[in-house]
């Protein structure tokens, strides 16, 4: 039945920690200005990086399709949608682009 | 302040339909594919029941198939999932009033996606609305898994790769109104996305390692175009 329960349990392990500690270690604790300006920072750079990798490494054929769903995403909530409609115009988008 | 104005679960779990659309279709290629890879049910549902990380565990699949072995990889999956830790450490500072008995459950859901909304929700982040959040996003992956594997390729293939691709969508959609926020922010995203291309493609680090160091390294350079109190505004 569970044929891989110890990789699966090692996979939670190391998966885990990294949510948890800095999560436990850093919550309710006062932070130098310098840190926690940093951290401000992270979500722009992690959105600009993930973004980025979902197009490079988006696979055989679905670039075009990726990079047009990203741009209607972006044109859609710059002029003030919310999530939900730029995520299904991007998703129309990208099957409209896969279908051509 | 404005105490009544918190988000709640409610306000997490609504906040989490546009990433439960993504995930229900990646989690149900998932199952598909740990069946194809020969994968039994039970373990397939355990992989998006404990580990709940979707890149790792297609990753972990494809390895499996190419009889790799499990230490390694746990290995790649540590180097894969570093980047959490950024991001966790991150939703820690806009974390108030938490009870410390729920940030085991509350840092449990923290993914890609989960993180990018929190992060870009108006106002204080409370654990209440993190579970709402993580929880909905659980519940597609989960359900998602078991979907695929029982049902199988229900949807045409380009509508679940539209779906899939609506993840990524779902990022730009978050991040182009955080944008208008301060004017080094889109400087940073997009040394961030430069920085990766450059480290994936151009050194021998991982995909994983490349995410996490060009994370820092934008965020650090951010620092320089951050003004004092710039952004403090939702502490």
């Amino acid at each position: 039945m569970t044929e891989y329960l110890p990789l699966i349990l090692g996979m939670m392990l190391v998966t885990y920690l990294p949510r948890l500690l800095p999560l436990a270690a850093l919550t309710r604790r006062p932070l130098p200005p310098l840190v926690r300006r940093f951290l401000r920072c992270i979500p722009f750079a992690a959105l600009g990086a993930l973004i980025t990798r979902g197009v490079a490494e988006s696979g055989p054929g679905m670039m075009p399709a990726t990079l047009a769903a990203i741009a209607v995403a972006a044109a859609v909530s710059f002029r003030g949608g919310s999530l939900v409609p730029s995520v299904v115009a991007a998703i129309v988008t990208a099957y409209l682009v896969l279908s051509l | 302040m404005d105490r009544e104005k918190q988000p709640g679960f409610r306000d997490g779990a609504v906040d989490g339909i546009p990433i439960m659309v993504g995930y229900f279709p990646v989690a149900m290629a998932f199952g598909l594919l740990a069946k194809t890879v020969g994968v039994t049910f039970a373990d397939a549902c355990l992989f998006s029941l404990v580990v709940f990380a979707g890149a790792s565990q297609f990753m972990a699949l494809d390895l499996i198939k190419a009889g790799i072995a499990a230490v390694d990889i746990v290995l790649a999956t540590f180097l894969l999932n570093l980047r959490h830790m950024m991001m966790s450490a991150a939703l820690a500072v806009r974390l108030r009033g938490v009870r410390r008995g729920l940030l085991p459950i509350v840092a449990f859901g923290v993914t890609d996606e989960t993180f990018s909304v929190a992060s870009f929700k108006p106002g204080g982040l409370t654990a209440p609305y993190l579970l709402g959040l993580n929880g909905a996003a659980y519940v597609a992956w989960f359900g998602g898994t078991v979907a695929g594997y029982l049902v199988g390729q229900v949807l045409p293939a380009a509508v679940q790769s539209s779906l899939g691709i609506g993840l990524y969508a779902l990022f730009a959609a978050i991040l182009v109104p955080g944008l208008k926020k301060h004017a080094g922010a889109l400087a940073i995203a997009l040394l961030a996305g430069l920085l990766y291309l450059l480290l994936s493609r151009f050194t021998p680090l991982s995909s994983g390692w490349s995410l996490i160091a060009a994370i820092i390294a934008a965020a650090a350079a951010g620092l320089a175009t951050l003004k004092d109190g710039a952004g403090e505004e939702e502490a």
